[in-house]
């Protein structure tokens, strides 16, 4: 492991040394007949360019992982990308950022159905070529699992994805099965179709207690009326089933990470939020040097055979005990900390579906810290209305 | 007492601790008895230290330094 010190230092002597070097270059005389610097032929080292469209372009306070994705695209060192922003609606803060997305698209939402999905694609592909896919929602997940084989057999897009099956044993209301089976802990929990089931498992599990929406959201309540209230707003916002979880006690810790499908893990980077904010997103976090996470991880991967990014969301106890909370089953916004601490771990996974030579990560800087910002951008109407007419900008 | 391994102190008195992501502010006499219980020096070894440098009694700084030790502890920095 690396410590942030340990780099401060290294950092400073590597200044001092060039100091010292520039002091002894002045010393030396030159003169006009011999030449002190001779251009070298540089080698050409040639690398792909993959053309890669990503969803998530949502950079809000709740923020979807495309920004973050596409960074760390644009970071990588064994391929040069072109990036195609897929947006679902006008106002996606990446569509505008050029900087970071060369074109995008508009997409129907998952509800739309897959033909629908598939023939979109189909359009966008005739133009831009994409070699790879990120989908960086839970939401439109099922669509592009069922569509994988589709995709590439007839539009050549890439994805590496989970299994419909491992989508579904990780699925918040399957949770507690799913840590039973792995050995992994996770609080007691049970599906509440209405209202009237909330009074039995309030007694049963007491308060607080967590109610979850089936996609996002999470509330802890700490009265039946306030039970209910969440159950009425989340089932609202994100239908039926509604999660009533027992609360643990303890901090979260989050591992963002990625499987190969065949048992191993190609990188795990744990973080603990630093910063929450009102809706529990990190506003701030910093990766931590725990080797329990690591190996709960490891075991999590080798056990389900994982194919894919993922991040897993803990509750750490007083007593140093660990709960499932969540299994996300893609990067999590904050997946740019990872390029930070020195696994490219979107990297790894374009390589992986490129069927280039993946070395798993085996170190990252403990103590890296990302600080997350918003940012006004001015944009001009005529954009806007690009997009939100002809569904392109 | 035992001060984790992996626990880092830098010479601005700044403690992070990587296993919880928590970080603290020390002083320079905390900062100085962290030293020396990293050089694995005994609790007498400390007292010792601190009162032949500083202008202060021994029962003080044992009274100080045992705080000291249960704050440490509560915070998870010792073994």
């Amino acid at each position: 492991m690396q410590y942030p010190f340990d780099i401060e230092a290294e950092l400073h002597s590597s200044l001092y040394d060039r100091e010292v070097k520039v002091k002894k270059a002045s010393k030396i005389k030159t003169t006009n007949k011999i030449p002190l610097l001779k251009s070298v032929p540089k080698k050409s080292i040639s690398k792909p360019k993959y053309t890669i469209a990503v969803t998530g372009l949502n950079a809000i306070d709740s923020p979807g992982p495309g920004i973050s994705v596409i960074r760390a695209l644009r970071d990588a060192t064994s391929f040069d990308v072109r990036i195609i922003g897929l947006s679902y609606e006008s106002l996606e803060p990446g569509i505008y950022m050029h900087d970071l997305v060369d074109k995008t698209y508009q997409v129907p939402y998952p509800g739309a159905g897959q033909e629908v999905l598939f023939d979109r694609f189909a359009y966008i592909n005739s133009i831009e070529n994409i070699d790879f896919l990120f989908p960086n929602f839970d939401a439109e997940l099922f669509n592009f699992i069922s569509l994988k084989e589709k995709m590439e057999m007839e539009l050549g897009i890439k994805m590496v994805l989970p299994t419909q099956e491992q989508f579904e044993a990780r699925h918040k209301v399957n949770l507690f099965e799913f840590g039973k089976k792995n050995k992994i802990k996770v609080p007691f929990a049970k599906m509440v179709y209405s209202l009237n089931e909330i009074p039995a498992i309030t007694k049963e599990f007491g308060f607080p207690l967590v109610v979850k929406g089936k996609f996002y959201d999470a509330k802890i309540a700490y009265s039946n009326d306030q039970a209910m209230q969440h159950f009425n707003k989340i089932s609202t916002e994100w239908g039926l089933p509604v999660l009533i979880q027992q609360f643990v006690h303890g901090s979260e810790v989050n591992v963002c990470g990625v499987g190969n499908g065949k048992g191993v893990t190609l990188g795990a980077v744990p973080m603990r939020k630093l910063y929450i904010t009102d809706k529990g997103k990190a506003w701030a976090g910093v990766t931590l040097d725990d080797k329990n996470l690591l190996n709960t991880t490891q075991s999590f991967v080798k056990n389900t055979k994982w194919c894919g990014a993922f991040e897993l969301e803990f509750i750490k106890t007083a007593d140093d005990d660990y709960f499932l909370i969540e299994i996300n089953p893609r990067f999590p916004a904050w997946c740019y900390l990872t390029v930070g601490a020195g696994q490219n771990q979107i990297e790894s996974i374009v390589n992986l579906a490129m069927e280039k030579k993946v070395i798993p990560y085996k170190e990252y800087v403990v103590g890296k810290m990302f600080i997350r910002y918003s940012y006004d951008m001015i944009v001009n109407m005529n954009e806007f209305e690009q997009i939100s007419t002809i569904g392109e900008l | 007492m035992k001060i984790k391994t992996n626990i880092a102190l830098s010479d601005s008195g700044f403690l992070f601790n990587p296993s919880t992501g928590d970080s603290y502010s020390v002083n320079p006499i905390g900062q100085e008895i962290i030293r020396l219980f990293q050089e694995h020096k005994t609790m007498d070894e400390v007292v010792k230290q601190i009162t032949k440098e500083y202008r202060i009694d021994k029962d003080t700084v044992e009274k100080d330094l045992y705080d000291f030790q249960n704050m440490l502890q509560s915070y998870k920095l010792s073994e």
